[in-house]
C-alpha cells in the first residue's frame, strides 16, 4: 500500500505556529494575572511601605471576595463552552438566598439548627434548580436563543424573589449558618474552603467526565455532536440546571455571610461571572474554556476590586478596570480566532 | 471478492409530499467496491443515501445489509450496524482533537479513585492506530481538529469510520471543499479503503474524480435510476447524456 503524505511540510509550519496562538490565547488570563498582583505588589510597596499580597489578611479578603463571582462563573463556564450563555444567574442566586432565609426562619428553633441548616439548603437547591430547568427546556426543546431565554428568566427570577422577600431583605439568626458564613477553618474562611471543594468538583466534571467532553463538543459543532448520537437535548438541560445549581450555592453562601438573604444578592455578580468566563480564557463563541482559567478570572476581578480600595484609589475605578480587563480578553480570543481560520461549520 | 453484496436495495421510493424524490431505485454494493452516485442536483442522491444511513425511511421497498433486511429508525442505528456516513462538512468538532472526535459520543471510560473518567490515552492511542491503518500520517494528535489541513481532516473522518469497523461508508463530495492536491489524497485514501473490504458508495458531481476512483457507476435523474454500468465499460460522454437526459 503507497503511503499518503499529508501535506506533512505545510501543516507542520501552521501546527507550530498556531499552536504558539493557542498557548499565548490560553494564557492571557494568567498574563493578567501576575501583571495585576506584581502591579499592586509594586504599588503597595512605593507608596505605602508595605507588601500586597504576601499579607495573608489581604489574601484571605481577596478570596472571599472572589467566592461570589466565581461560583456564577463556575456554571457559567460550562454553559458558556456550550456555546450559550446564562443572564439568569444573579436572579436565581437572589431567589435562592431568599428561599433559604424563609425556610431557615421557620425551621430554626423548631429543630436542631444544623438540621434547619441541611433543610434550607436542600430546599433553597432545589428552588435554584427550577429556573435553570426552565432555561435549559426553553433552549434545548423550543430552541430558543439562550440570550433571549435566559434574559426572561432574569425578570421571572427577580420578580418571584422580591415578592417572596416581601421585597425587602430576610434576616437569619442560626448561629452554625453565621459560623459558615463568617468562620474560618485552620484560618482559611469556610465561605472560600466550600468554594474550593465545589470548584474541585467541576473541575473534574468538565474535564474528566463524559458530559464535560459532551459540552466541548457541542459548542465546537452541535451537527457535528448531534451525528455522533450525543443527546444535545438532555445535556444542554442538564448543563442550565448546573449553572442554576451553582448560583444556588452561592445564595446560601452569601445568606451565610451578610446573615441575610435579599433577592438583589447576585445583582451585580451576574457581569462578573460573564467577565470572569471570558477573562478566564472561555471564548463566547463556544467550545473552549477550563475550570481553572475562570478561577484566575475571579481572582482577577476580586484583586482589582480589593487592590484598588487598599491602593486608596476611587473604588468606581473597578468598574473602569474589570471593563478593560473584558475588552482585552475578547479582543485576544477573536483574533486567535480570526487568525486560525475560523470555524467551518454554521 | 464476489461473496454476497453487503448492501442491497431494492425497489425503493420515497415521496415528500407530492414530489416523487425516488421512485422504484434498486442497487447492490459489494465488499471493497466503490460504487459511484451520479446525478444533477435534485436528482434523488441525497435522498438515497439517507434512507440508506437512516435518515429517512422508505415508502416502498426493502433495504438489506449483510444479507438480512434491515430498518434503521435513525442515523444512530445505521452506525451502531456498521453504516457511516461522511458528509460533506465532515460533522466533526474543531475544537477537539483527533481522538476525540474519533471517539465522539462513544467515549471510552476509566475508572479512577472510584469514579468513572475519559480515557483520553486510549482515545489517542486507537485513534492513532486507525489513522496508522490508512497510511495516514498526523504529527500531533493532542490539537483541535481546526489547525489540521482539510485533508487531514477528511482523514480524521474515515479514520473514524474505519475505527468503528464500518462495512459501507457513504461519502457525500469528499473533495468538494479540497484543493486539487487534497482531493487527490482523498482519492487516494478511499482506495485503500477499499483494499481493506470496505464497500464505498461515493456522492460527487465531478466526473473525474468518478472516473479516478469508481468500479461501477449509477447514475440517477428525477428520483429514477436510468444508468448502471462499469466503469470501464462506459466513458463520461455517456455519463452526462444519462444525467441530462439526452
Amino acid at each position: 500500500m503507497a503511503s499518503i503524505p499529508l501535506d506533512d511540510t505545510v501543516s507542520e509550519r501552521t501546527t507550530w505556529a498556531s499552536s504558539v496562538r493557542v498557548w499565548v490565547a490560553s494564557m492571557r488570563a494568567w498574563i493578567f494575572f501576575f501583571a495585576l498582583v506584581i502591579g499592586f505588589e509594586v504599588w503597595a510597596r512605593m507608596e505605602y511601605h508595605t507588601t500586597f499580597l504576601l499579607n495573608p489578611f489581604n489574601a484571605s479578603s481577596i478570596a472571599v471576595f472572589a467566592v461570589g463571582p466565581l461560583l456564577l462563573a463556575l456554571g457559567q463556564t460550562f454553559v458558556v463552552i456550550s456555546g450559550g450563555i446564562d443572564l439568569s444567574v444573579g436572579f436565581t442566586m437572589g431567589f435562592a438566598a431568599v428561599v433559604f432565609s424563609k425556610i431557615l426562619n421557620a425551621t430554626t428553633g423548631a429543630v436542631w439548627d444544623p438540621l434547619a441548616f441541611l433543610l434550607a439548603a436542600a430546599v433553597a437547591l432545589l428552588a435554584s434548580a427550577i429556573p435553570g430547568l426552565i432555561n435549559g427546556l426553553l433552549i434545548a426543546k423550543l430552541r430558543i436563543p439562550p440570550f433571549i431565554g435566559t434574559l426572561g428568566m432574569y425578570g421571572v427570577a427577580r420578580g418571584t424573589a422580591y415578592l417572596l422577600a416581601g421585597g425587602t431583605t430576610v434576616p437569619i439568626s442560626n448561629p452554625l449558618v453565621s459560623f459558615i458564613g463568617n468562620g474560618s477553618l485552620f484560618s482559611v474562611p469556610i465561605t472560600v474552603l466550600v468554594t474550593v471543594v465545589i470548584t474541585g468538583a467541576m473541575m473534574f466534571l468538565l474535564s474528566q467526565s463524559r458530559f464535560g467532553q459532551h459540552v466541548y463538543a457541542i459548542g465546537g459543532s452541535r451537527q457535528a455532536s448531534l451525528r455522533a448520537g450525543i443527546n444535545v437535548a438532555r445535556n444542554t438541560v442538564a448543563l442550565y440546571v448546573l449553572s442554576a445549581l451553582t448560583a444556588g450555592i452561592g445564595g446560601i453562601l452569601y445568606t451565610a455571610r451578610f446573615t441575610a438573604g435579599a433577592a438583589q444578592a447576585g445583582e451585580p455578580l451576574l457581569l462578573d461571572s460573564i467577565a470572569a468566563v471570558v477573562i478566564g480564557g472561555a471564548s463566547l463563541f463556544g467550545g473552549s474554556g477550563t475550570i481553572t482559567g475562570t478561577v484566575i478570572g475571579a481572582l482577577i476581578i476580586a484583586i482589582i476590586q480589593y487592590g484598588l480600595v487598599f491602593v486608596n484609589v476611587e473604588p468606581f475605578w473597578q468598574f473602569v478596570a474589570v471593563g478593560i480587563v473584558i475588552i482585552i480578553s475578547v479582543l485576544v480570543d477573536q483574533t486567535q480566532k480570526q487568525l486560525s481560520g475560523g470555524r467551518s461549520d454554521e | 471478492m464476489s461473496e454476497q453484496p453487503v448492501l442491497r436495495v431494492q425497489s425503493v421510493s420515497k415521496r415528500f409530499g407530492g414530489v416523487h424524490a425516488l421512485e422504484n431505485v434498486s442497487l447492490e454494493l459489494n465488499p471493497g467496491e466503490v460504487l459511484a452516485l451520479a446525478g444533477d442536483n435534485g436528482a434523488g442522491k441525497s435522498t438515497l443515501i439517507k434512507i440508506i444511513s437512516g435518515v429517512h425511511q422508505p415508502d416502498e421497498g426493502q433495504i438489506f445489509y449483510d444479507g438480512a433486511e434491515v430498518n434503521f429508525e435513525n442515523p444512530h442505528k445505521a452506525r451502531e450496524q456498521g453504516i457511516e456516513t461522511i458528509y460533506q462538512d465532515l460533522a466533526l468538532a474543531d475544537n477537539l482533537d483527533v481522538g476525540a472526535n474519533v471517539f465522539l459520543g462513544r467515549e471510552p471510560l476509566k475508572r479512577m479513585f472510584g469514579l468513572p473518567v475519559l480515557d483520553r490515552k486510549r482515545m489517542r492511542n486507537e485513534a492513532a492506530e486507525a489513522l496508522r491503518v490508512l497510511d495516514i500520517r498526523i504529527n500531533r494528535f493532542d490539537l483541535p481538529l481546526r489547525s489540521l489541513s482539510g485533508g487531514q481532516r477528511q482523514a480524521v473522518a474515515i479514520g473514524r469510520a474505519i475505527h468503528w469497523k464500518a462495512k459501507v461508508l457513504i461519502m457525500d463530495e469528499p473533495t468538494a471543499a479540497l484543493g486539487v492536491p487534497e482531493q487527490r489524497k482523498v482519492i487516494a485514501l478511499i482506495k485503500s479503503l477499499k483494499q481493506s473490504g470496505v464497500g464505498v458508495i461515493f456522492i460527487s458531481h465531478n466526473l473525474v474524480d468518478i472516473f479516478a476512483v469508481s468500479d461501477r457507476i449509477v447514475v440517477l435523474r428525477r428520483g429514477q435510476k436510468v444508468g448502471e454500468t462499469a466503469t470501464q465499460a462506459t466513458n463520461s460522454d455517456e455519463i452526462v447524456r444519462w444525467m441530462v437526459g439526452g
